[in-house]
């Protein structure tokens, strides 16, 4: 009974803290977004880092992305043919994987592969960076450390993944070539305009923004989580591995939102 | 070894009234401080005394809770970011880790705060200087390298290059011969005269090591408790009779 008195007020405390440092943390996530644009169109501008910076994470992730690609198209083509098979379809398979491949999983898998490659890399790159006081050299020696790291970073990402979403789409497509060519030795020719049959301009439009979008947000969680970073060498460690987790939790609200979006703007078309 | 032949003029380049900041706890607690052009002010303290939160907020890197902290005549707290980095290029900052770019090469440490403030610089003339700068401390051999391939020492001797090219008149060490060997640590006390001497630089040296203090500074200042509870020459400052600064001197010279 006692210890209970005098629990409640500390437990009051402890939630309204909680919830004070919440929208503290929403406050500072913000600062830090649009402290981006800011600084995006103010001189000077890393043009060299930001081209190292797309070379590095477009290069990292094209092993994994042109694998994880072909593999997708087999896959999906392969277990697809049955159900179009017992429809009497099968010349409607390449518009089918088309359409899961360029409306739906290519900005999605491409974002992820290049969260869990590239964005947890920006979080233990600049972790380490914070750690050992580099980003304070950086602004000691007056170089503003936020357009250096982040802004390039950022770019980068934003730019990229859009690009190796395409990539992934295109070797997507390949792959569904060889296993349909291996089954109804379907000539090339044939496949592409199947293929490209039921795409429209609202598809690519959309799954150009959506990678768009999610470049972004990967690259900023990543920097984020990294230009933040506590608590030394095991800090870089939580800084990598919270990139991940959250970049990709929030891959997939927006995703909900934007393919939600589409929706009604296509109801309306 | 003891310095000798200390010639500073009256000229202050460093002002700092009733600095105070505090995090969780309060850290500094009303600190008074002048740098004189010329002179190394060697400031002691034991670990978490705030040593290091001082020089940070020299340079700029956290703003005190209260107090002025004028340094060349301007008081830091009224500069605009833009002002603040101009004067930044006249401040050095030697850190406790070296925090040397570990993704870049030696020359290209060096290289990284000329292309950022000597854009008009010619490639020859870049490099020239580079090398120049690494050869007066004695890192020239090691251009090529990356900083993970150096020892301790010549982290230190690099970091401190790096931050010469923008020729400072004020160096900030903090904790120059932490973690190095006595010989080492030697070297890297030579070198800080040194460039007291080749540089004419200002400096405020941090550090927890009274060989460090001895040989270096020309003025002591002993941080206990957020306040400075003694000041002077080394002499001066040792022969107080607080229980803190004795067994501050006994522990480091029975080790
Ligand atoms: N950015 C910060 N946020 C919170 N607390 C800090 C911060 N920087 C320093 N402190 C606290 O201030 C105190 C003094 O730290 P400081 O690094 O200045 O000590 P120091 O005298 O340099 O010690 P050392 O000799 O170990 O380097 C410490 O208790 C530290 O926890
Ligand atoms: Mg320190």
């Amino acid at each position: 009974m006692e210890t209970g008195e005098q629990n409640r007020p500390q437990r009051k405390y402890l939630i309204s803290k909680g919830i004070d440092g919440f929208f503290a943390s929403i406050h500072h996530v913000s600062l830090f977004v649009l402290r981006f644009f800011k600084e995006l169109f103010s001189a000077p501008v890393e043009f060299r880092e930001t081209i190292r910076q797309c070379y590095i994470v477009g290069v990292k992730s094209l092993p994994l992305i042109s694998i994880t690609g072909l593999i997708t198209g087999v896959v999906f083509t392969l277990q697809f043919r049955p159900v179009m098979v017992e429809f009497g379809a099968e010349g409607w398979i390449p518009a089918t994987v088309a359409v899961a491949v360029i409306r739906a999983l290519a900005p999605l898998v491409t974002s992820l592969i290049c969260s869990g490659k590239v964005g947890s890399s920006f979080g233990a790159e600049l972790g380490a960076m914070r750690v050992t006081d580099q980003i304070d050299a950086m602004e000691v020696s007056a170089v503003n450390p936020y357009k250096f790291l982040v802004v390039s970073r950022v770019l980068a990402t934003t730019f990229m993944v859009p690009a190796l979403t395409i990539y992934f789409g295109l070797l997507c497509g390949l792959g569904s070539y060889f296993q349909v060519h291996q089954a109804d030795q379907t000539s090339f020719p044939m496949f592409i305009s199947g293929f490209f049959e039921k795409i429209d301009f609202i598809d690519y439009a959309s799954a150009i923004f959506r990678a768009l979008v999610y470049g972004f947000t990967l690259g900023m969680v990543g920097c984020y989580q990294g230009y933040f970073t506590k608590q030394g060498t095991e800090g870089v460690g939580r800084a990598a591995n919270k990139a991940v987790v959250i970049s990709n939790f929030l891959l997939f609200i927006e995703e909900v939102l934007i393919v939600s979006g589409i929706s009604i703007l296509r109801s309306f078309m | 070894m003891k310095k000798t032949g200390n010639i500073h003029n009256e000229d202050i380049v460093i002002s700092i009234r009733g600095l105070r900041k505090s995090f969780s706890m309060p850290v500094l607690r009303g600190i008074d401080l002048d740098l004189y052009n010329g002179e190394n002010l060697v400031v002691l303290g034991r670990s978490g005394t705030g040593k290091s939160v001082l020089i940070k907020i020299i340079s700029g890197l956290l703003t005190p809770d209260s107090g002025t902290v004028m340094v060349l005549g301007e008081d830091i707290s009224k500069l605009s970011k833009k002002e603040m980095d101009e004067l930044r290029l006249k401040i050095g900052f030697s850190f406790q880790n070296s925090a040397l770019y570990d993704s870049m090469t030696v020359r290209e440490n060096l290289e990284f705060p000329l292309r950022h403030h000597d854009k008009n610089l010619s490639f020859k003339s870049r490099l020239q200087l580079i090398e120049e700068t690494l050869d007066s401390v004695g890192m020239l051999p090691s251009i090529n390298q990356m900083p993970v391939e150096l020892s301790g020492g010549q982290k230190k001797r690099v970091g401190i290059a790096r931050t010469l090219i923008m020729r400072p008149k004020i160096m900030l060490y903090d904790e120059p011969t932490a973690g190095l060997d006595p010989i080492t640590s030697v070297e890297i006390i030579e070198l800080i005269n040194e460039v007291q001497k080749n540089y004419k630089t200002s400096s405020i040296i941090i550090t927890h090591d009274l060989t460090c203090a001895k040989a270096t500074g020309d003025r002591l200042m002993m941080l206990i408790d957020g306040k400075i509870a003694a000041q002077g020459s080394f002499d001066e400052v040792f022969k107080s009779q607080n229980e803190q600064i004795k067994s501050f001197y006994d522990y480091n010279f029975v080790q």
